[in-house]
């Protein structure tokens, strides 16, 4: 899975994500943005194209692939 | 002291924690350690979750389209952190710099960073709020349990509090096909925010997509049924909904009982601090080792006269946090204000609302572009003769230009002409905001103190 | 000075390399000489001005003092209504809505993205037919033949008609072009009988299409029963028109650029060659080094407006320089250098704001595509003329041929 969030302030709904990676970014009107938090590993080359494409650089993408430092289920007390 | 090492030190083997484990905690984290930070890092969170994003929880996770527990935010780069997830702090030894654990730990720190956010505030009768049916939507397991009740097909939802999230939630529900009635103490949907002009276009909208939307009523009591069930709100006109599932969305309490009695400035109204994020003690004297950041913070902003402000804002939290990492990690005379334009967005019912500036500072405002009837356009809002915040409808594009104005403080209303101006643009009107001494839920950007006094001060943002 | 910066930068003698010219022109970020258009050369100015609610696009707002030979030919006599591009909001957000409906998301969100397939066919069957590997020129064999060939089908435009709209295009393009020494009046009028020409021919396709429409753009805008209506017929005539030109006059010289960039920076080109993905980064910085569009030149204040301490009078002719905004040292770090791994890259190349380019996620992948196989494809690549001779626009900028050679073309 690939983790992805948008700074939907800087946003200005070029849509160019959406024309790009239609099943991870979709418009809702003509200048709202709906997005998958987590895109399925096939949609990671029409990812890195969303995020290339944005004018203004909204697209943030999982740089590390796993957050080694989290265990799946962190609990308390864990070291 | 400057020069003295003390600061490579902390850099090289410091301890550095953070309470909170949200977007501030997190985007400071990995600041810290973009800058070079190489020492031990704790992050430490009250929900079992590692950071994820908040904004899908009423909007994406509601319709369906992603689900609660897929909304962990990206990791820009690693952190490297010791994690004490799904153990809240429960207290701050300033002067030993410790901060307690409710399993009773201590964590020792040289420098703490303070990013505890706000939690919703509940149904203030206890019996009622806890009535199966009955919510609130902040975290992830909120949102969890709502989408899941929601996908039960209930025969009526009751929003409580027509604010932003509150708005998304009717929104939400209604592109699900489920019938809503929104109750609103104030005069429309958005109105602390935004006014009551800006707040009618929002109620048209609730209407016009179905909502059964109630404003000037306050409910008074929910009603279960015998197995516990939430079946009925009543409300202060003497009416009576019926509703199985209630959204309780009166806004947020700020996380900072845990600080009470630690000497910090903390208190029902967020964490003072200055424009550096550096915490205030109670006796107003700033702390050298204490930040905070995000929704929990209240610091003052330049663009408003140094009055301290609040702001439960997605991109305020990054920016303070990128403000406290970095500012943590420098000499004095190298640490950088926060003084971002605050900005906001909403989407509810195939809108994009966006804002920047503080609209709920203005008392006036004009519709500079496009129209309300059509429901694309940005008002402008005025305060004593400058400008001091747009909204946007579907007009984003455009809120560049505005933030510019506000940044230039300049005069209001703007004396130009420009494309699409209407004939309702001609002329300032009243804001219509509700009286500030009436509580509302809506704000997103509150304030405190004095007035702007140099209104042609020039603001000068960092590119 | 014997020629003003602006002639210089109009001179075709200029056309293969501006940049210093404009480097020049930054050092006034608004330059403006005697009756001349106020020319804003730096980043920030230009990118603030894009988003500027004081600034029209709209030539009736034009003062008829400023209307000098360098403004462009006036159009208000023009046989077809203004183009989205040539207006202001509200009637270009209305327009431009329409035209997005069958073309974009909400309502068609995978136009583009299920075109992927054909554009790969398109530029592998081009690249097939390259034939004699020892001289091909570039523009006449690929860089044009690929984007016309996909607008037609995106349009629903018999790609054998492409002989009688090129020069119609071709003309409406130049009319584009700001030219001191021609006639304003006889090239407006040359541009409006384009013009003319192709709403008539464009006219003739609409109206069959109306009786058996397909799912073509054409059919789709000619049929639409939106929220905003139907347009009008003029209104889609000019659209229609607008979208014919503007969707491949454009990518021939990004893809031509592209190509020409990359056989300049062999580094680069082998790196595509061994990952196609690479041409993700690469197109845009590709748009920030060598954009297709140099400069908007038909822009107009609506007020007095105060750029770095310069007063732009209301109704004042207004260039914006995108090509020289990307190439700002304030704004990019070590700006004339080619390097797709910027990671800082909010360029100009498509424009900002609410005209930013209509057809960008069509150019990207076209160029993408493009340049990923041409990379993949020609075995040792490289120029016969450098610089190759260009055309004579100096706002649609770009080779007028690329003549290279290969050692032979791989499967």
């Amino acid at each position: 899975m690939v983790r992805l969030a948008v700074d939907l302030n800087r946003c200005q709904g070029y849509a160019q994500c959406a024309f790009l990676a239609p099943d991870v970014f979709a418009m809702h009107g003509d200048e709202a943005l709906l997005y998958a938090p987590e895109a399925d590993e096939s949609q990671r080359a029409r990812l890195a194209q969303a995020a290339a494409a944005c004018p203004v650089q909204a697209v943030l993408v999982d740089a590390v692939d796993v957050p080694a430092d989290v265990p799946d289920e962190a609990v308390s007390g864990a070291r | 002291m400057p020069g003295d090492g003390s600061l490579e030190r902390l850099r090289r083997e410091g301890r550095i924690v953070v309470v909170g484990a949200s977007l501030a905690g997190l985007r400071a984290a990995e600041a810290l350690r973009a800058k070079g930070f190489e020492g031990s890092l704790t992050m430490i969170g009250d929900e079992p979750h590692e950071p994820y994003d908040r904004p899908p929880l009423s909007k994406q996770v509601l319709l369906g389209r992603a689900a609660a527990d897929r909304t962990a935010l990206p990791r820009l780069r690693p952190v490297d952190a010791t994690w004490r997830l799904g153990v809240p702090a429960s207290g701050l030894d300033m002067a030993a710099r410790r901060v307690r654990l409710a399993d009773g730990d201590e964590v020792p720190y040289d420098r703490l960073l303070i990013a505890t956010g706000v939690r919703a505030r509940p149904w203030p009768h206890e019996a009622e709020a806890e009535l199966d049916g009955v919510f609130v939507l902040r975290t992830r397991d909120d949102s969890a349990a709502l989408a899941r009740r929601l996908d039960a097909g209930p025969k009526r939802v009751l929003v409580i509090g027509a604010g932003f999230t509150g708005s998304e939630i009717a929104s939400a529900c209604r592109e699900r096909g489920l019938p809503v009635t929104v109750a609103e103490r104030g005069s429309a949907p958005l109105v602390g925010a935004l006014g009551g002009v800006v707040g009618s276009v929002a109620a048209e909208l609730q209407r016009e997509h179905g909502v059964d939307l109630r404003c000037g009523v306050m409910v008074t009591a929910l009603e279960g049924d015998t197995s516990g069930r939430v079946r009925a709100a009543h409300l202060s006109d003497g009416s009576t909904v019926e509703a199985d599932v209630v959204i309780v969305s009166l806004g947020a309490t700020r996380n900072t009982e845990w600080l009470a009695g630690s000497g910090l400035g903390a208190g029902p109204r967020g964490i003072a601090c200055d424009a550096g994020c550096r915490a205030f003690d109670i006796r107003g004297i700033v702390t050298d080792d204490i930040y905070a950041a995000g929704d929990v913070a209240r610091s003052p902003h330049a663009l408003f006269g140094y009055q301290f402000l609040s702001l439960e804002h997605w991109g305020n939290a990054v920016s303070q946090a990128r403000i406290a990492a970095h500012n943590m990690l420098s000499e004095s005379t190298d640490r950088l204000p926060h003084m971002e334009v605050p900005a906001f967005w909403s989407a509810q019912f195939g809108v994009n609302i966006k804002s920047v500036g503080a609209p709920s500072l203005g008392t006036e405002i004009l519709i500079s572009q496009g129209s309300l009837q059509e429901r694309r356009f940005v008002g402008v809002y005025g305060y004593q003769g400058r400008v001091i915040g747009a909204v946007a409808f579907d007009h984003a594009r455009w809120l560049p230009f505005y933030r510019e104005l506000i940044e230039t403080t300049a005069s209001f209303p703007p004396p130009f002409d420009n494309v699409d101006r209407r004939p309702g643009g001609q002329r300032p009107i009243d804001a219509d905001f509700p009286d500030p001494s009436v509580p509302t839920h809506g704000p997103t950007v509150t304030l405190s103190g004095y007035s702007p006094a140099d209104r042609r001060m020039t603001f000068t943002p960092a590119h | 000075m014997t020629q003003s910066l602006l002639h210089q930068i109009l001179d075709h003698a200029n056309r293969a390399n501006p940049y210093p010219l404009y480097e020049e022109l930054r050092k006034t970020p608004v330059h403006h000489v005697d009756g001349g258009p106020y020319v804003v050369s730096t980043y920030y100015e230009i990118r603030s001005l894009l988003h500027d609610p004081r600034i029209s696009s709209d030539v009736r707002n034009l003062a008829s003092t400023a209307r000098d030979p360098l403004a462009g030919p006036a159009q208000e006599e023009s046989a077809l209504p203004p183009s989205f591009l040539r207006l202001d909001p509200p009637e270009h957000d209305r327009l431009r809505r329409m035209t997005n409906r069958p073309f974009g998301p909400p309502h068609s969100p995978r136009r583009i993205d299920g075109m992927r397939g054909e554009l790969h066919d398109i530029v592998s069957g081009l690249i097939d037919d390259i034939g004699d590997p020892d001289r091909i020129d570039l523009v006449d064999q690929f860089s044009y033949p690929f984007p016309v060939t996909v607008i037609c089908r995106l349009l629903g435009v018999p790609r054998e008609d492409e002989a009688r709209f090129h020069t119609w295009a071709d003309t409406l393009a130049a009319s584009l072009d700001p030219d001191p020494d021609a006639d304003p009046a006889e090239r407006g009028k040359g541009a409006n009988e384009a013009r003319m020409q192709l709403g008539m021919y464009l006219a003739g396709l609409i109206e069959e299409r109306r009786k058996n429409p397909g799912d073509d753009m054409l059919s789709r805008l000619a049929t639409a029963q939106g929220e905003d209506g139907a347009m009008t017929t003029m209104e889609l005539l000019s659209t229609a028109a607008l979208l014919l030109i503007a969707g491949h006059e454009t990518t021939v010289n990004l893809i031509t650029n592209g190509m020409l960039t990359l056989l300049r920076h062999p580094d680069v080109l082998q790196r595509l060659r061994e990952d196609p993905g690479f041409a993700v980064p690469l197109v845009e910085e590709l748009l920030r080094f060598e954009p297709p569009v140099q400069l908007v030149p038909q822009r107009t204040t609506l007020a007095d407006i105060e750029v770095r301490g310069v007063t732009i009078p209301k109704g004042a002719s207004l260039w914006l320089v995108l090509a020289s905004g990307n190439r700002d040292p304030q704004r990019f770090e070590d700006p004339d250098r080619f390097d797709p791994d910027r990671r800082d890259i909010q360029h100009l190349g498509l424009g900002s704001g609410i005209h930013s380019c209509f057809g960008a996620p069509l150019a990207r992948l076209e160029a993408q595509f493009a340049l990923s196989e041409l990379a993949r494809r020609l075995e040792n690549p490289r120029l016969l003329e450098d610089p190759p001779p260009y055309r004579q626009n100096a706002v649609l900028r770009g080779p007028r041929h690329l003549p290279i050679s290969c050692d032979g073309i791989r499967p």
